[in-house]
Formats: structure tokens, sequence, C-alpha cells
């Protein structure tokens, strides 16, 4: 069987019930969907309009869809964990073998950061960068389309390892020397790398895109201090991800040298240091953190100040803040691992930054309260996630200034309180924050709004799911319950467990609402139609087109003359000083040609990555050329751009005014 | 050049501050995202550096870069490959006055010298592991062919980018988006030696220390 390295069919987990039902029916539902696809004829709409395009509004939903997807993988994995725990106590094994249950916590931290959040907030920066930058693209329009679909690689490569082979058992950091060839001969940490490194190149390429969009691309009068916040912490998230991504590259090109090669970086003989995989892991991991969590502060920002009818409160102290977060979340990385035994000095210092870290955040928190202060506050459900935000990610942050103090981090580490800890951040902070973003601009994709009702009973079911979730693990984590326990003997913990396990059932609701949120608002989309543009009587230039935005998403780039330049303009338009000026000069727009460059050079990669896993080096070899040849093609193509005739554009903009232009 | 222009205007009052003049054009976008992914290279290097740095001692009781590195070598190589930058350098001039000769002969230059540099490496390689001090001996060898070897590979991967720049240049004339790749790629070489002086001063001059 050298043919197909060490693939055959003892592979597949035939014996598994669990893992063969789950993929029976994600089998089935691709199928269907499929075939729903092809028999309605809508495979070349696909590809033409979706595909292969290199539209950063599509590329957004399109990173949305998928990242919502996988919250559905995440969430199962997490729902399995949580009644494994609430059954097995005492002599209980549970219904999860050990073998089987440490590939869960695996696959659910990997998919819930790398496949969930990144790509909700790379969704929601895609979408909502350019337009309230009052551009027409991101900087490299056929690069974004790679980056999204070298993510869909990775996102593809770790569901295959479901049905073919297994997922790391490491944990989703994978530390050596466990996750050593020595200690993890199988494939899974394979799974794992592979997929990282492809989606990681996504991220990175992502990274180099945003941070040159932001900086060299805004509307005429856009200086820096008049971007919108969103856009102030994207560029604070971007430059992170071009700092921090390399790092992982490298770290996981190491281990990947030490598995395949034999190479000694992180073994336990030959002079390998393990402790420097874990250094390195947390010299990206806590920068990822803000990645993740500093768009979301953007989107709580942009929320506030719309759903209060309010300049945001301390708009320049808000910029130093998250500029202030994105430096110092490179010197807070020790506090992972505060065990590791360093000396008390080098714990003390990390352990003081950490709390220093704080204090822009806390900043941050206050402006957003004095911006609600005396505003007229809508309570939609971008405020209702805000609010439920500020709530508990206050308490979630003060846990963390707990952990911060290196002798309370030696009683609770690697027990759940920290679980309970991190999950107290990431939940509300970014995942509300999206979820604030996916309802926010939503209208502005789509043309219409989502259902409110539904919108509201999703929220709340996912607080008061989160809570009853979460909180209980705090208590066990000071009873001195370890993470990842397949199963315990301590009875006095499964009370608890029971709680966090209908917590969890309570979140599975509040999926449930949106997911019949979505379903209604589409089936209502006539009603909740936004003809205006400007459905929420919004501050920033997305607001300031049509809703959905055309490819060129403004026909006459707008002049930008202060903060919050759309508001400004809709007041004086309001108070009769100026009338909206319909003689607008119009211009032929170039805009980016559709490319499937994106699309193809992922098919190679998930075949090269899939190769490389199972060991079969020509295959792997035809992929590498596949890819590359691809790529040649792209370089060697004469027509980028396709023109759009000043005539089009008019009349596109005629045909559907938007109240104020600018 | 465009800077210069925008400058000019804030000069005569028509713009308040040169980060108002809208998109820049794509010359410099190009360029400047080509930078941002350079800073991200050398952030990659910084970690292998890192575990150099930590491993340099882990010899597992094989061979030292004491014992190992030929100074002489390195030092040619360093000749070599700052000899490029300049050739490269001489190469940009050339594409900025839009001369093919002279473009032509710089990048043949830039490539033979590049490939010299290459070919010293290799041979480096090969004498080192003919002793027997081969990646899978010691932490400290795996980190140092690592880090160099990915240096080389940069190396590589720029020779075969000037090839096909060439191959572009031929067919295409200055198109604007050739003489960008261009830029980028002279960027790109820069950027190597950068991080070559980096490796001849931690890895072949303090390796040596006693």
């Amino acid at each position: 069987m050298t043919l197909l390295g060490k693939l055959d069919w003892s592979a597949v987990p035939f014996d598994q019930p669990i893992i063969m039902g789950t993929v029976g029916v994600m089998v089935v539902t691709i199928v269907s969907i499929l075939s729903w696809v092809m028999l309605k004829g809508y495979a070349p709409y696909l590809w033409r309009e979706w595909i292969t395009s290199v539209d950063h509004k599509r590329i957004g939903v399109m990173y949305i869809l998928l990242a919502l997807v996988m919250l559905l993988r995440g969430f199962a994995d997490g729902i399995m964990m949580r009644t494994q725990q609430a059954v097995a106590a005492g002599g209980a094994q549970g219904y999860l073998p050990p073998e089987h249950f440490d590939q869960i916590f695996s696959a659910h931290g990997t998919i819930m950061i790398f496949f969930v959040a990144m790509p909700l907030v790379i969704g929601l920066m895609n979408f909502a960068v350019p337009l309230q930058l009052g551009v027409r693209d991101v900087a490299f329009p056929t690069m974004n389309s790679i980056s999204f679909w070298l993510t869909a690689s990775g996102v593809l490569l770790t569901n295959v390892s479901l049905a073919v082979g297994e997922f790391a058992k490491t944990g989703w950091f994978a530390y050596p020397p466990l996750s050593e060839l020595q200690f993890s001969p199988g494939v899974g940490v394979d799974y794992y790398l592979w997929s990282l490194q492809i989606s990681g190149i996504g991220t990175l390429l992502s990274g180099v895109n945003f941070v040159t969009t932001i900086l060299k691309m805004r509307a005429p009068g856009m200086s820096y201090m008049r971007m919108p916040v969103f856009c102030w912490t994207a560029l604070a998230s971007n430059l992170l991800i071009v700092a921090a991504f390399p790092v992982l590259t490298a770290l996981f090109a190491m281990l990947l040298l030490d598995r395949y090669l034999g190479f000694h970086f992180f073994t336990v003989d030959a002079g390998g240091n393990a402790m420097m995989y874990v250094n390195l892991f947390w010299v990206w991991g806590h920068p990822e953190v803000y990645i993740l969590v500093l768009p979301a502060f953007g989107i709580f920002s942009e929320v506030t100040a719309t759903f209060s009818g309010k300049p945001l409160f301390g708009y320049r102290s808000m910029v130093l803040a998250t500029m202030a977060i994105c430096v110092l979340s490179y010197t807070v990385w020790l506090h992972h691992f505060f065990t590791m035994g360093a000396s008390a000095s080098v714990n003390a210092f990390f352990g003081i930054t950490s709390m220093i870290i704080g204090v822009p955040t806390g900043v941050k928190v206050f402006n957003w309260l004095f911006t609600m202060y005396g505003g007229r506050v809508r309570f939609t459900v971008p405020v209702l996630w805000t609010i439920g935000f500020m709530v508990s990610f206050v308490f979630g942050g003060l846990t963390g200034v707990l952990l911060a103090l290196p002798p309370v981090d030696w009683q609770v580490h690697n027990t759940v309180f920290l679980v309970a800890h991190f999950h107290h951040v990431i939940i509300p902070g970014v995942l509300f924050g999206c979820m604030a973003g996916y309802n926010y601009w939503f209208p502005k994709a789509f043309g219409f709004r989502l259902d409110e009702r539904w919108g509201k009973a999703a929220f709340w079911c996912w607080f008061i799911g989160f809570h009853l979730a979460f909180m209980p693990l705090y208590v066990t984590g000071l009873m001195g319950m370890p993470r990842r326990l397949q199963h315990y003997d301590v009875l006095s913990w499964q009370p608890w467990l029971l709680v966090a396990e209908a917590g969890a059932l309570v979140i599975l609701a509040g999926i449930a609402c949106q997911v019949v949120q979505i379903v209604v608002s589409i089936r209502h989309r006539e009603q909740l139609r936004d003809t205006t543009g400007d459905p929420w009587n919004g501050r920033t230039l997305e607001w300031a087109t049509v809703s959905p935005p055309p490819a060129w998403n403004f026909a006459v780039l707008p002049r930008v003359d202060g903060l919050d330049a759309f508001w400004t303009k809709k007041q004086r338009v309001l108070a009769k000083q100026e009338l909206p000026a319909w003689r607008r000069a119009y211009q032929p727009i170039d805009v980016p040609r559709n490319s499937p460059v994106g699309v193809v050079t992922a098919f190679f990669a998930v075949v090269t990555g899939f190769a490389l896993i199972w060991h079969i080096w020509w295959i792997a070899g035809i992929g590498v050329l596949g890819a590359a040849v691809t790529l040649l093609a792209f370089m060697f193509r004469t027509k980028d751009e396709v023109e759009i005739p000043a005539d089009e554009v008019g009349l596109f903009d005629r045909r559907r005014p938007v109240e104020v232009s600018l | 050049m465009n800077v210069a222009v925008e400058m000019d205007a804030v000069r005569h009052g028509e713009l308040l501050d040169v980060s108002e003049a809208g998109p820049a054009p794509k010359r410099n976008v190009a360029a400047f995202g080509f930078w941002i992914f350079l800073l991200s290279d050398i952030v990659m290097f910084s970690a292998l550096f890192a575990s150099y740095a930590v491993l340099a001692k882990a010899t597992a009781g094989s061979l030292t870069g004491a014992q190992l590195f030929d100074q002489r070598n390195a030092a040619m190589e360093t000749a070599l490959l700052l000899l490029s930058s300049y050739s490269c350098g001489l190469m940009s001039l050339a594409i900025n006055s839009r001369q093919h000769l002279g473009t032509f002969l710089g990048a043949v230059v830039t490539f033979l010298l590049g490939a010299a540099f290459l070919a010293l490496e290799l041979r480096e390689f090969q004498v080192m592991i003919a002793l027997g001090a081969v990646p899978q001996r010691s932490a400290f060898l795996s980190a140092f062919f690592t880090l160099v070897g990915c240096h080389g590979l940069h190396v590589a991967i720029g020779l075969g980018w000037l090839v096909l720049m060439m191959i572009q240049l031929a067919l295409r004339g200055f198109e604007d988006v050739v003489v960008r790749r261009l830029h980028c790629f002279s960027l790109f070489w820069h950027a190597l030696d950068i991080i070559w002086v980096l490796i001849f001063t931690i890895v072949y001059l303090m390796g040596v220390l006693p």
C-alpha cells in the first residue's frame, strides 16, 4: 500500500456509531444541497457571482456563512463534552470513550478559534471596512479571494479528519512532547498542523491586504482621525495578524519538521526544548486574542454610537486605547504558563503587564457607557448584544485580573476555572460582538433587516444559557476540577456540571432561534426591506450607499470633511441648509475582474494537505505543482479589470436614489 | 513621486494633510502591500532566530558551531549576496529609465551572484552532512539547518521569480504591472540581504565565539 502512503480502509472508523452517524448526516446534507443547486440550475450563478467573485462584500458574506456553519460543528462538539461530563461521574464512563473525547475537545477549540471566530471577524471586516472607508474595494481583491478559499481549505481538511483518520488528541494548542511523533504517532496532529498552516497563510494574506487598504485607500478627506472606530480596530487587528501569524507559521513548520523529518526542536531527546514551543505558541496566541476581540470592540463602538444617536464618547481615547492594546498584547504571553518555572521576577513582570492591559479596556467600557448616557438609546438586537457584552465582559475581565496574579494562577492552573474565564471573555467579547455586527450590517448586505423578535429571543437564550453554562465551572474550578476530564470520581462536582449542561441546552435554543430568525426574515423580506440604504439612522459611510451596494460601492467617491461625515451631512440636509445634490458627474469605473484563481489554488492546497497528512508523496507533488501553475497563470493574465461605463453607473445611481449623497 | 505631488497639493492649500488625499495610486499600494508582507516574513525569521538562539548550545554531544563553521566560506557568501543586491539596485535604475538592455544585464548579474551564493551554501551543507552533522543529530543542528535553509529557500524562490520577471519583461515590455512586480522583486531581494547580515552575525560570527 505504498502507493497511497498510510491511507487504507482502516482509516475510516466504521465501528464508531457516533462518528459514522455524524459523517452520514454531513454527507447527506452536502449531497442534498449540491443536488438542489444542480437541479435548480444555480451552479453557473454560484460560480460566476460568488465562488469566483473578488468583491469584498461577497467574500465577507462567504466568510460569515462559513463561520456560522462551523459554529454549528463547534457547538456540537461543546455540547457533547458537556453531556459527557454531566453523566460520567463516579464509576460511570459516559458515552464517549477517552480517545474520542480527546479529539472532541481538541477539535472544539481549534474550530471555534480558527474557523468560527476568525472567519466571523475577518468576514465582518471584509464586508464593512472598504464601505466605511468610502472606497470601492480592498487593496488586493484577488488575493482576498485566495485568502478566503485557503481558510475554507483548512475547514475542509479539519472536517475530513472526522471521516478519514482522526483529529489531534492533544488539545487545541498541540503542546509537545505529546504532539511529537513519539507520543502521537497517528495522523491527528498532522491534520491539525496542515489545516492550520493552509488557513494561516490565508489569514496572513488577509492581514497584509487590510493593513494596506486602511493605510493607503481611504475616501478623499478621510484622514486617520476621521476614520470610523471599527476601521481603527480593524487596523490594529490586522497589524497584529501581520506580526503574529508568521510566528505560528514558523512554529508549526518546526513541529512538522520534527514529525516528518526527525528534527529535534521540541523532542525530549537530542536537546529539544518543549517549552520553546509553548512560548512561541503564546507569542502568537495572546495577540490572537486581541486580533479577535479588537474588531468586536469596534463593532460595539459603532453600534453604541448609532443607536444612542450620539457621537462616540472620547473618540481619541478610544483610538489610543485600541493602539495601546495592540502594542501591549505582545507583553503578556507568559501569563499562559506561569507554572513553567520562570523566576518570580519574570512572573511578576508578566503579571503586572497583564493587569496593565486591562486599563485601556476599561477606558473603552467607560466610553461606551458615556456614549449611551444621555442618549436616546434604541433597544434593537445589536444593542442587546452590546449591553449583554458589557455586563458579562466586565466580570470575565475581572476573573482575568485574578488569573494575572501568579500565586492565584498557580492554584487554578489547568482547572476549569480557566476554561470558565476564557469562555467568559471570548463569548461575550468576540461572539456577542460578531452577532451584533451580523444583525447591524445584515440589511446593508442583503437589502432587508433581520427579524427583531427572533433576534431578541436568540440573544436572551444565548445570554442566559451562557451564564448557566459557565458560571458553574468557576465553582468546580475552585473545587479543583482539572480541565478536559473524560470522567471523574468527585460526586460533588456533578450538580454543577448538570447546571452547565442545562446552560448548553439553553444556548442550543438560542442557536435554533437564530436559524428561525433567518428563515422568518427571508420569508418576510418585503416587509423588512431597507429602501433608504440607511435603516438605522447611521453615522458612517456604509449607510451612504444603497443596500445592497453595487459592485463599485459608491457611484461617486464620497468626500469626507470630518468625523461622522455622513451624519453631519444628514443634519445639514434636515436643517434645509443644503439640498441633496443630484447632478453628479459620473466617471467610468474599473472593477476587478472575477477570478477562479482562489478556488483553484485552494483545491490544490486541500489535495496537497491531504496527501502530506497521509504521506502520499506523489499526490503532494502534483498538488504543489497544480497550485504553482495556477498562480503562474494568474501572473501572466493580461486583463484584470472590467470597465463599467459612466452611463451604466449613472443609470444605476439615479434609479436607486439614497436620501443623502455625499 | 506620488508623495511629492500630494505634498504640492498640501502646500498650495488644496489639501490639509497628505492623509486626506484619497486612495493612493496602484503602484504605491502594491509596493506598500509588499512591504507589509516582507515585514511579516521578517517576523517569521525572527521566530527562527529565536529558536536558534535557544537551541544554539543544545548540541547533544555532537559537533558545535565553532567546530563546523567555515568563516571564509560565510564571508564569501556574504560578499556575493551583497554584490547581488548592488547589481539589483543597478537593475532598478535601468528599470526607472526604461532601458531593456540594462535591465536584462542587471538581472543576469544578480541571478549569477545569487546562484553562486546558493551553490556555496549547498556545498557547506554537503560538507556538514558528510561530517555526520545532519539536522536529525541535535537540536542545534535542527535549528541551524532550518534557519539558514529557510533563507536559502527564499533565495532560490527569488531566483525563480527573477527568471519569470525576465520572461514577462520580454513578452510585455515595461507595462505598469511588470514594473510594479520588478520593484517588488527588488524589495524582496534587499530584504533577503538584511536577513543574511543577521545570519552572518548571529550564526557565523557569534557561533564561533569562545
